[in-house]
């Protein structure tokens, strides 16, 4: 209707083309956004749809309570236990190694080092943090396992120990930086306070600076544990596949990560009871780690202190 | 016992000077309590060589894995490493087919997940409105960044590999990884978008330009390097991740190069697990020489990030 | 300058460099005993470095390098025979902003006597009370000693950092432009309390308000780029400088 000829009040300041792209644009970004939504019912979904057919075979309470886990061999059971105190295991010795030498580095990093070293360490950090899990490994098992067995002689090829150690090494590089940001928040005004009252450094450290960032270093702590279940190759390679309702860690086991790696690699007929373990054993892992994010963050964010 | 002598001393000292406030010339630093003092000082340096140990110890770890590593395999880097396919026999095996995979899976993942973790960034940073689907998306991705990347695996599985019948190719793995490192990638995208001043939008929308035209010639130049570190570091994480790549079936063993996207396909880090989880020792010393050329690919792919990095703080 | 009162600080020669930077251009003075002693001059000209000096937190700071002495009652403290922790305790700080530990009101001023090895539990209660008396908080506070210290307005909580400091008993008070972020009436309440602490301490102070070192201080010393320009009592510095340069600061003209 319009003529092109005498522009109208309103389009005298319209430019059609970039007009066009401005409609398009934030429907396509927003798009983009949604992927990640999608993405995470698409994982819920997968999950559910199979878990439910898995418990229409197996009875949940026999999944939730058994101490015998054996899908693949004749009798075959389904009870959860001895992946999750596999994994447990794995996960505790983790964060035995990664805690407590991820917050001494922080603190070190953060309170001690001078800016020379500080340039120095951090980047090599962060190399640790890069090096794939199949690389972690096979330093695993090529050099921690045969130290472990000529220091404890009953300790076998594959055992929880070594697989252990190394997914801590594995995470001090996500304890350290997390707890040393959470650290570096601390003003510069509480240090000088405890200073100027005669506070020798560790006494800053260790009473001013780390209860302040308490709930940055728990949540550390909480997405280590987190990481540690979740990690897959190292155990696969290093920790064994036997699952085993045991606290000795120098036995083979198996992490619930492995046995999904485990049925995977083999040819399990798709829709068997076999296969549906994998997305039991995943939900199982998805909803354990998942609930241990979000602690974290509630952690983080709830008990955070004002300055 | 001196800690409680320290005490003591400590306490009548208070009281004194509270009775005479007055404290003579030349008293002034003889302290009772110099022996309290001695002993945090031991405290404070015992515990500084303490978190120094602790800190060497990371240090360490890494450089005996270095060592281990490149002890072990050196000796077979060789051409046939790089020209060879899998072999049964250790003396004849190499990675050419996985050296390629990677590659290819690389060249679908980059493009794809640099476009949808930039458009995804640029929404919750220049569109979105601070409502509370905003705030479900921004938390959203900052829990798929902590999923285990074996659920992703899972995912890739029923839905690339059986639902949308891609089965185990290329392309299959390629889009798993993509959601993987979506997450990586919006958050250090989203930072780098913030990092622009707001006044170069404001000089911008001042001249007459559309949203989207600050946005893409405005913003988006003045953080691109920022965002393309952040990629460049993600697919690192991706060229070495496994797990995921095992669930939807990546192939242990691959004689051929593949032709398409619909090819099965192998990748470097699967062929180095294949070779771990062998117990021949000549199969160990060539996974040794696997990951070589894999944390050498790294290598590369994390200098050229800090390169950009540099550049990327001299400009802003 | 003349005074009858025995000085408790003497500087002498002191040059002070941050890296390639001169901070402090051959300082030398002597700060008397329980008076106040005010630091005044534009930003940036060396005063609050010099008072960082006296109870060494310049240490702390990279690259920073100290050619001279000060000495306190005789004692050089820069000497290797000095403890940084004693010499703290017996200088005090009081900061720019208020910074209480987040900590209740109690452990903050127990704190330094915690420190320094006092457990005992009814010590305790003494010393924060008379802390809290000699800062005028105690009146206010008495009845919530275990709530955060951050319950506190802006003027409390730099009250109860002052009497943080003096929990640990010093003999020397080092305030860095302690009021500049409080409001006039708690500006108004820490110089009341000031005058009151100077019969039992030495103060020095850092001020970016000539106004408050005029209104408080018994001597003033006047800084420019490193470089004492003026020192003297505070009521013939401001009515009869005798250095040009102090004039044209006083009257506004600049800084």
């Amino acid at each position: 209707m319009r003529s092109d000829a005498v522009p109208t009040r309103e389009s005298m300041f319209k430019n059609r083309k970039t007009h066009l792209m401005d409609r398009i644009m934030p429907v396509v970004l927003f798009l983009c956004a949604t992927l990640s939504i999608l993405t995470t019912i698409g994982i819920v979904f997968t999950l559910i749809g199979e878990t439910f057919n898995f418990f229409r075979q197996i009875p949940f309470i026999d999944f939730i309570t058994g101490t015998k886990w054996s899908p693949l061999i004749e009798p075959k059971s389904f009870g959860i236990w001895p992946l999750i105190s596999g994994t447990l295991l794995i996960t505790v010795i983790a964060c035995l190694v990664a805690v407590p030498l991820g917050l001494a580095s922080a603190i070190y990093l953060s309170e001690y080092a001078h800016k020379r070293v500080r340039g120095i360490v951090k980047p090599i950090l962060e190399v640790l943090a890069g090096v794939p899990t199949i690389v972690y490994g096979y330093f695993a098992l090529s050099l921690v396992t045969p130290v472990i067995r000529s220091l404890f002689s009953d300790a076998g090829v594959f055992n929880a120990l070594s697989a252990g150690i190394v997914v801590g090494i594995m995470i001090i590089p996500m304890v350290c930086s997390l707890s040393e940001d959470a650290m570096t928040a601390v003003p510069r005004s509480l240090r000088d306070g405890a200073y100027a009252l005669g506070a020798t450094r560790f006494e800053v450290a260790l009473k001013i600076v780390v209860p302040a960032a308490f709930s940055g270093i728990v949540a550390s702590a909480v997405l280590a544990f987190s990481r540690a279940i979740g990690e897959t190759m190292i155990v696969t390679v290093a920790a064994g596949s036997t699952p085993k309702l045991t606290g000795n860690p120098l036995e083979s086991i198996q992490t619930m990560t492995a046995y999904i790696v485990q049925v995977s690699l083999g040819d399990t007929p798709h829709g068997s009871v076999e296969y549906g373990t994998i997305f039991a054993v995943g939900m199982t892992l998805f909803v354990i780690t998942f609930l241990l994010n979000i602690l974290a963050q509630y952690v983080a964010r709830r008990f955070r202190e004002e300055y | 016992m001196s800690n409680v002598n320290a005490n003591l001393n400590m306490k009548t000292n208070v009281n004194k000077s509270k009775e005479e406030p007055t404290v003579g010339a030349k008293s002034i630093f003889v302290d009772a309590n110099r022996k309290q003092i001695a002993t945090r000082r031991r405290i404070d340096w015992l515990l500084r060589l303490l978190f120094l140990v602790a800190t060497s110890i990371g240090v360490l770890a890494l450089m005996a894995l270095l060592i281990d590593i490149v002890s072990n395999g050196i000796a077979r880097v060789q051409p046939e490493l790089f020209n060879n396919f899998p072999s049964r026999r250790a003396s004849e095996a190499g990675m050419k087919s996985a050296i390629v995979g990677s590659l290819y899976m690389l060249a679908i993942m980059a493009p794809l997940s640099f476009l949808l973790g930039v458009g995804a960034a640029i929404y919750l940073e220049e569109y979105a409105k601070k409502n509370r689907l905003t705030r479900i998306i921004q938390l959203n991705i900052s829990t798929l960044a902590g999923v285990p990347s074996i659920v992703y695996g899972i995912l890739g599985l029923t839905l690339f590999v059986r639902e949308l019948h891609l089965g185990r190719s290329l392309l299959s793995g390629a889009f798993t990884m993509t959601l993987l490192v979506l997450p990586i990638i919006i958050v250090s995208a989203q930072e780098a978008i913030r990092a622009v001043p707001k006044a170069r939008r404001d000089a911008s929308f001042a001249l007459g330009a559309t949203k989207w035209q600050t946005v893409s010639r405005s913003v988006l130049p003045s953080s691109i390097s920022g965002i393309l570190t952040g990629v460049i570091l993600a697919m690192s994480r991706a060229i070495g991740e496994t797990a995921p790549l095992v669930m939807i079936g990546a192939l242990t063993f691959v004689a051929f190069l593949p032709n398409g996207p619909m090819d099965s396909f192998t990748v470097m880090p699967i062929q180095i697990y294949n070779w771990v989880s062998r117990p021949q020792a000549s199969f160990q010393e060539l996974a040794a020489a696997g990951i070589i050329v894999l944390l050498v690919t790294l290598l590369i792919m994390n200098f050229s990030a800090i390169l950009l990095r540099n550049k990327y703080n001299k400009h802003i | 300058m003349q005074t009858t009162m025995t000085s408790l600080i003497e500087i002498n020669k002191l040059n002070l460099y941050y890296g390639s930077f001169h901070a402090l251009k051959n300082v030398s003075m002597r700060i008397p005993e329980k008076a106040i002693t005010a630091f005044i001059g534009p930003s940036g000209c060396g005063k609050s470095t010099l008072l960082r000096t006296l109870n060494r937190m310049n240490d702390m700071i990279p690259g920073t390098r100290i050619e001279g002495e000060i000495s306190i009652s005789g004692t050089d403290i820069y000497s290797g025979s000095v403890d940084v922790e004693t010499l703290r305790k017996k200088v005090g700080m009081v900061f720019q902003q208020p910074n209480p530990f987040p900590k209740s009101i109690y452990d903050n001023i127990a704190y330094g006597p915690r420190l320094h090895g006092i457990r005992d539990r009814k010590t305790l209660d003494e010393i924060v009370e008379t802390s809290l008396r000699s800062a005028v908080l105690w009146e206010e506070v008495k009845d919530y000693l275990k709530r955060s210290a951050f319950s506190l307005s802006g003027g409390q909580q730099q009250r109860l950092c002052i009497a943080r400091a003096l929990a640990v008993n010093p003999d020397i008070l080092l305030m860095d432009e302690a009021t500049s972020a409080l409001d006039p009436i708690s500006t108004l309440k820490i110089e009341e309390l000031v005058q009151e602490l100077k019969n039992r301490y030495t103060i020095v102070m850092v001020t970016h308000n000539m106004h408050q070192a005029a209104r408080v201080s018994n001597q003033t010393v006047f800084f420019l780029n490193g470089e004492v320009v003026e020192y003297d009592e505070t009521e013939k510095l401001f009515s009869n400088p005798s250095d040009q340069r102090t004039e044209d600061y006083i009257s506004g003209r600049f800084g």
